[in-house]
């Protein structure tokens, strides 16, 4: 499942989980590189959320110590690359 | 009969306007059940019935400002015939000013039909131009319709408000009530240093038990400790009424929540220490989501015994608050961090976090309070006990 997405695919679909958990937030704005826990000011909550998120849209299993690879888009994009191609 | 009155939800709540019924007349209503929707200073709240029966009217109308402890509704409570309600006697509900979207809450004139061109006086153009104010929305109180200053003053004082209104209103009533703290609550300040190594090595390992969606935070440990320590300091898990303390039987402590537009509530997390963690993880995520989707509930708000506020996420390492009265404690707690910590003549490092408290005087001492703190520190130490 979704093991063919691209890296485009893979950050709009991150963009519109964080976008649900944080709806007032300017995804626009964004930079990729940053974190976005502090750009969008999420805390500990929203980003169990998202990392849920993420678990259900993807089927994968996200370790609690692989949490700090998912602290910026561009993360993300590379973690699930390598997560969805396994 | 029973009358459903408008309630406070917090003391620096005066009135709140009802945005809208979620029953109407003959429909049941059980207690506990949300009968309506109402606009406060701090948020859109959904309100509990306090009885169980039918409604019997709804006197309320959306758009309403109504006071707290105003008559909004008139239950008929079950086993009783319905009867007529002497209306007269009930307080007046002041309408909402002009320019409520809806349109309710008060008597709007029918529009003037078949006038090719505005029907305005050249002083409510003008006033209109320098408001800001489209004359074409207007409805004219004038003779004939016409729109006149005052329709224009009207509408431009009543236009919806707007996020920044919301935030300023918010701020203003967060000072009120902060200042009122100040002003009527003798605080006193303690704090401890907790090592939390137990407490995190067993997180750790049960989260990797649990599934994604239901692992636990460290927050709700803390949060749990709180209200088992609070069985042991029953004094500071109450409110001051009047001129003197009340105990409550019940541990609902409220949980500080910012709110990305600014401000912050303090919902209540009912029967604190009664829940599992798992219970309590749930719940906790629940209301966090509810608060900042403008959909917490009435008891929410005027239930909690306690407050529990943490900063840690923001590299807060010491918190001391200021008690949301008419509570009579808050607890802060702080960023967890690596430090050097002494375990059987070793000094090792150990992550820490600093708990603090917020006392009023006039309820407790610094020696219940050192106790609460103390308890809080031993219930941590014994994790899966939590």
């Amino acid at each position: 499942m979704n093991r063919s997405l691209m890296p485009d695919e893979l950050k709009q679909t991150i963009l519109r989980l964080l976008g649900e958990i944080a709806p007032e937030a300017d995804l626009a704005a964004l930079n990729p590189d940053v974190s976005f826990r502090d750009q969008l000011d999420i805390d500990s909550i929203d980003f169990l959320n998202f990392v849920v998120a993420l678990h259900k849209r993807f089927q994968i299993d996200v370790p609690e110590s692989d949490y700090p690879e998912l602290v910026t888009i561009e993360g993300c994009v590379q973690y699930l690359q390598r997560k969805l191609v396994r | 009969m029973a009358e459903f009155l408008m309630p406070t939800l917090g003391s620096d709540m005066t009135e709140g306007t009802l945005v809208g019924w979620k029953k109407k007349v003959g429909d049941r209503v059980v207690k506990g059940e949300i009968i309506a929707e109402v606009d406060t200073e701090k948020a859109a709240i959904e309100i509990e019935s306090f009885h169980t029966g039918l409604i019997e009217r709804l006197i309320a109308r959306p758009g309403d400002k109504v006071p707290v402890g105003t008559v909004m509704a008139i239950i008929r409570e079950e086993g009783e015939p319905a009867a007529k309600v002497a209306v007269e006697a009930l307080p007046e509900i002041k309408p909402v000013p002009q320019a409520s979207p809806s349109g309710a809450g008060r008597t709007i004139p029918a529009p003037t039909p078949g006038l090719g061109r505005l029907r305005i006086s050249p002083a409510a153009r003008q006033l209109a131009a320098e408001l800001g104010v489209d004359p074409s929305t207007l409805l004219g109180t004038g003779p004939e319709g016409v729109i006149t200053r005052e329709d224009v003053q009207r509408a431009a004082t009543a236009r919806p408000e707007t996020a920044i209104d919301r935030q300023a209103r918010m701020r203003q009533t967060i000072a009120a009530a902060m200042a009122r703290s100040k002003r009527e609550i003798p605080h006193y300040y303690l704090s401890t240093t907790i090592d939390m190594g137990r407490a995190m090595t067993w997180l750790k390992e049960e989260n990797l038990k649990r599934p994604v969606a239901d692992r636990l935070l460290y927050g709700v440990l803390l949060i749990k400790a709180v209200a088992l320590a609070l069985r042991q300091v029953p004094e500071l898990n109450g409110l001051w009424k009047g001129n003197a303390a009340v105990q409550s039987p019940d541990i609902h402590v409220g949980v500080a929540v910012s709110l990305r537009q600014g401000g912050l509530v303090a919902p209540a997390i009912h029967h604190t220490d009664k829940l599992s963690l798992g219970e309590l993880m749930k719940r906790f995520q629940d209301v966090v989501k509810r608060a900042r989707a403008g959909t917490l509930r009435s008891s929410e708000l005027s239930d909690p015994t306690i407050t529990v506020t943490s900063l840690g996420e923001q590299g807060v390492e010491t918190v001391f608050g200021v008690i949301y009265p008419p509570q009579v404690a808050l607890v802060g707690l702080g960023k967890i961090v690596e430090r050097p910590w002494v375990v059987e003549g070793q000094v090792v490092s150990r992550p820490v976090v600093t708990a603090s408290l917020s006392a009023d005087h006039r309820v407790t001492d610094g020696h219940r309070g050192g106790l609460f703190l103390s308890a809080v520190d031993r219930l941590l130490q014994e994790p899966g006990r939590l």
